[in-house]
């Protein structure tokens, strides 16, 4: 097959299936060379950040939430065209009709959306509360067979944040299929695998994909339609990088109206749209500032992407985030490096358009990467604090060379793989609740196996041991069994009609759980075997509280007596987890990652034997305690690289905070360095880091006076955010944490 | 090499050292000084007593640890305290860094001179204090001329070097001083360069804590401007 939008391409078996890695393979020009090349923003851009800028300022001084419309639910044609600057925008599209507005959406659950609504001073219309009436929303669904233990998990937080309300998110559409393709041939593709799929028996398996293929269908048409607003045919593939640019978010933007999942990420477009990029300069159509400008209004669009939530869950993702989660460079299966020109013009629009927390950049790192990139990219993060590292050398061999991070550090093949969201359960109550024999002291419930307290002066670590012998196994299959049917439900209440329409009609899917505290029980278990540990107990007679009486090793000093119980913890609850069989065959996958959450598993967590107190902050992600490392930062990461990709193939999240001083005395030092750490970090197989350079002193500063700060960007557990989107208690907690400075 | 027998004492170790030496390096501090110097920023280091007992041995699978963060710059560093009031240590802790690749860097005042050492010293950096007698004599304790030979004998042997200096407000932080540490150090070909380190007072609580007097607590620290103007004069 050919087409004509296709001239310029080389061949290969992309044209006959869909196949946008062959594309890549057979056409991108991997770029060694340094940043010097690179273009600042045009004045139309400038003009256009302005406007947004304004914007963002308004929308902080309205409380976060600029607008609502509570009339219209959200889908791909509900709402007429919007634009920031219409005869000055490049690329176009929008979630609703005006900027920053947000729309309801209510197929995750009716609650949630009312309760979002009434937050911000809006009701929801009546109108909605009627066409809802007689509908099951997922959360609906879910509720109708959660058992009361399930209820009981939820409500003492041992598993929280569950996607049982909302949209599950962390699935990525590949979305450059729309742009490689046009939505004809893909309609065209599903259409045959429809036909192919009555050929077999139907069970309940191929019944449900049968459906969920006419849906599919259904919504590319509608994703036509929705281009067509803006005045745009997306039937034929793209003939130009403008126009590859516009399908692609076309295709993304169906994704985001139709679902408010967490995570709603993009993917790895970079050095996809390089190849249109490049075509279009030697063809005299784009220059260097125009292929700039292209990216930097596609930029602006994912910045003002938005989702209405609730306090609530403000309180678990702090920030407002979207998770656009765009991969950039790692290195090809053949060895050439992915990185191209357009790797560095993404991460570029960090300054051409100041740094931001959204699109969530995530650099692949590979210790083969090219020198110049590595280079360009620790100077982006010194600058900025706006990107995220991921380990490309231990993610290719699983996934190969077109995988993507969904949210913060889930990979997945790009429109071959999903993943079924599951939020985390908290290991240090569990720890409590063992210890309690299967009562919870914060919210003074019983729940779990039933025994007596632990008796003895002190506790004692063998025993504590085997009292999480059968407690992890017991939560392991509660676990999965809340997961099944959330996922069960989602599937059919609020399928992603867009989102799977943009991948293989078979897809592999993994079932992702996670974990939070883990540096307290590993801390906790190393001071029980390490240290005397003397339970404290209420008139009730429950453990409320420890008395901890000498030193013992902590999590975050390179000391493998800790480190392992951490790593061995990890490794305990995989191997449980897979003992109870998902639904829908998934894969299961674990993840050692709480985004902000981990502020919130804290207060509802009691004082833990390491010396943490009642209701204090966990660290965030796999990160050690707060102010317990001795022996500075490379003993950190060591200790976090200890802990196995594969037991937690859903990813481990290690924030790093370090000030300019500590990492080097000029620019030039300070870059080499970081480039030295991430090439360390990542050899010892370590999977994720988050840097941020700057001081403390820096943070205190915007938390006194925010209007000072409007763009101060962190990067906190798996993605960034703006420091003053964070609550306060948030901001308190990420100024605690441990920065890394000269003594 | 043979087990070893010798035992160094420690101090602390910083495993992210981006500040004492090229690139990043693991660096050891060391227990003991026999100076006392007005500007110390390590107090907590002069005892010649106490400190962790490390065997070489240790102390090089504690550095070994760290190998992938060195890049081709890094290794480790021995500070202080005075690492050469630990010379047999610091030899066979250096010997068993190269028998692993690993570049060693010395961080010195300069007072003990100490060739075992310096044969195994891939990069010294050398503390020259003060540019003139007096000064040394009043804030150091010791005679400028012992900096002096030791920079000699690293010139003999070749011995890359980074000399470097405190500039303290009222006592060296003129155009003259930074002037004659730039000839010092032209009349050294081994002296690549010059490290002027702006003179802090974080560590006031550290002497408050162990009850001593700050000798140069009254000094104010020196600004941006003035480092950066003394740092073009090299």
């Amino acid at each position: 097959m050919d087409h004509k939008n296709w001239n310029g391409f080389a061949a290969g078996v992309w044209r006959d299936e869909i196949n946008v890695r062959d594309f890549i393979q057979a056409n991108y020009a991997p770029y060694s060379g340094d940043a010097a090349f690179l273009a600042g923003p045009t004045a139309r851009t400038e003009a256009l950040m302005k406007k947004l800028q304004n914007l963002f300022a308004l929308e902080r001084q309205f409380g976060g939430v600029l607008d609502i419309d509570t009339a219209t639910v959200s889908s791909l044609t509900s709402f007429s065209p919007g634009y920031i600057d219409k005869d000055n925008e490049i690329i176009v599209g929008m979630q609703t009709n005006r900027p920053l507005k947000r729309s309801v959406n209510p197929f995750g659950g009716m609650r949630m959306v009312r309760q979002a609504c009434e937050a911000y001073g809006y009701t929801l219309s009546p109108k909605v509360e009627e066409e809802f009436r007689f509908r099951t929303t997922h959360n609906d669904g879910v509720f109708r067979a959660y058992t009361a233990e399930m209820r009981a998990a939820r409500k003492c937080h041992i598993i929280t944040g569950l996607p049982d309300a909302y949209g599950r998110g962390r699935i990525i559409g590949d979305y450059r299929r729309v742009a490689l393709y046009g939505i004809d041939r893909l309609i065209e593709e599903k259409k045959k695998d429809k036909a192919a799929l009555a050929q077999n028996a139907f069970d309940t398996d191929n019944i449900r994909l049968d459906e969920e293929l006419y849906q599919q269908i259904t919504f590319l048409g509608y994703m036509k339609e929705m281009a067509a607003m803006y005045g745009f045919d997306i039937s034929e593939p793209a003939k130009n990088a403008r126009e590859a640019i516009q399908w692609t978010y076309f295709g993304y933007l169906a994704a985001i109206k139709e679902q408010n999942g967490a995570a709603m990420s993009l993917g790895r477009v970079s050095t996809f749209f390089d190849i249109y990029i490049q075509r279009d300069i030697q063809n005299g159509v784009l220059t260097e500032e125009t292929a700039q400008e292209l990216l930097d209004d596609f930029v602006m669009k994912l910045r003002i992407a938005r989702h209405l939530r609730t306090p609530e869950y403000n309180e678990l993702f702090g920030g407002d985030p979207m998770w656009i989660t765009e991969a950039v460079g790692g290195m090809g299966e053949d060895g050439r490096t992915l990185v191209t020109k357009t790797s560095f013009r993404m991460l570029n629009t960090l300054y051409t358009l100041g740094s931001s927390p959204e699109p969530n950049l995530t650099v692949l790192w590979s210790t083969a990467l090219p020198e110049n990139f590595k280079q360009f990219c620790a100077k982006v993060s010194a600058d900025t604090d706006s990107i995220q590292y991921e380990n490309d050398d231990v993610m290719r061999p699983l996934y190969g060379d077109d995988y993507a991070i969904a949210c913060c550090v889930s990979a997945m093949k790009v429109g071959k793989q999903m993943q079924f969201f599951g939020a985390r359960c908290n290991l240090a109550k569990l720890l409590l609740i063992a210890i309690n024999g299967g009562y919870d002291t914060t919210s003074e419930m019983r729940i779990g196996p039933q025994m007596p307290v632990m008796e003895g002066d002190t506790l004692d670590f063998d025993e504590v041991v085997a009292r999480l012998g059968v407690y992890i196994p017991w939560l392991s299959r509660l676990y999965v069994n809340t997961m099944n049917i959330i996922h069960y439900m989602h599937d059919k209440y609020a399928y992603e009609k867009s989102q799977m329409a943009l991948h293989d009609t078979n897809v592999d899917r993994f079932m992702a759980f996670g974990i939070a505290g883990l540096s307290v029980i590993a801390d906790s278990l190393s001071a029980i075997k390490y240290a005397q540990v003397f339970p404290i107990k209420d008139e009730n007679g429950y453990i409320v509280d420890f008395n901890t009486v000498g030193d013992f090793p902590k999590f975050g000093n390179d000391d493998d007596r800790v480190d392992l119980i951490a790593k061995d913890m990890t490794h305990r609850m995989i191997t449980e987890l897979r003992k109870t069989p998902t639904y829908r065959g998934a894969i299961h996958t674990l993840s050692v990652l709480t985004i902000t959450s981990n502020v919130m598993y804290g207060k509802n967590t009691g004082a833990t034997p390491d010396g943490r107190e009642a209701f204090a902050p966990f660290a965030p992600g796999a990160n050690p305690m707060h102010n317990r490392e001795e022996n500075g930062a490379l003993a950190s990461l060591n200790s976090v690289a200890k802990i196995s990709y594969d037991d937690c193939r859903d990813g481990i999240s290690n924030t790093f905070s370090i000030t300019p001083e500590a990492l080097g005395r000029t620019e030039e030092e300070r870059i080499d360095n970081l480039v030295h750490i991430l090439d360390g970090y990542f050899g010892k197989k370590a999977h994720h880091i988050n840097v941020n350079v700057l001081n403390r002193e820096t943070l205190m500063k915007a938390y006194e006076n925010p209007e000072e700060y409007p763009n101060l960007t962190i990067r906190v557990s798996g993605y960034a955010v703006n420091f003053n989107k964070l609550s306060r208690e948030q901001q308190r907690e990420v100024i605690s944490r441990t920065f890394h400075e000269t003594i | 090499m043979t087990t070893s027998s010798v035992y160094g004492r420690v101090h602390s170790l910083q495993s992210m050292g981006t500040l004492d030496g090229p690139g990043v390096r693991f660096v050891v501090f060391l227990q003991g000084c026999p100076l006392r110097c007005h500007c110390c920023h390590n107090p907590d280091t002069w005892a010649i007593d106490g400190g962790t007992p490390y065997t070489a041995e240790e102390l090089t699978k504690r550095a070994l640890r760290f190998r992938e963060y060195f890049g081709d710059e890094g290794g480790v560093t021995v500070s202080g305290g005075e690492p050469l009031l630990q010379p047999a240590f610091v030899r066979e802790f250096f010997t068993r860094c190269h028998e692993h690749g690993l570049n060693t860097c010395l961080d010195t005042s300069g007072c003990l001179l100490n060739d075992d050492v310096l044969d195994v010293t891939d990069r010294m950096l050398l503390d020259i204090k003060y540019t003139n007698d007096a000064d040394y004599r009043a804030y150091v304790g010791c005679e400028m001329n012992k900096p002096l030979a030791f920079l000699e004998r690293l010139t003999e042997k070749g011995i890359p070097t980074t000399l470097r200096q405190v500039i303290i407000p009222t006592v060296n932080d003129t155009d003259d001083n930074v002037l004659v540490l730039k000839r010092i150090a032209e009349a050294h070909p081994n002296v690549d360069k010059i490290e002027l380190l702006p003179f802090r007072k974080l560590c006031q609580v550290k002497y408050d804590n162990m009850g001593l007097t700050f000798p140069f607590g009254r000094l104010p620290e020196p600004t941006k401007e003035h480092m950066a103007h003394l740092q073009s004069l090299l």
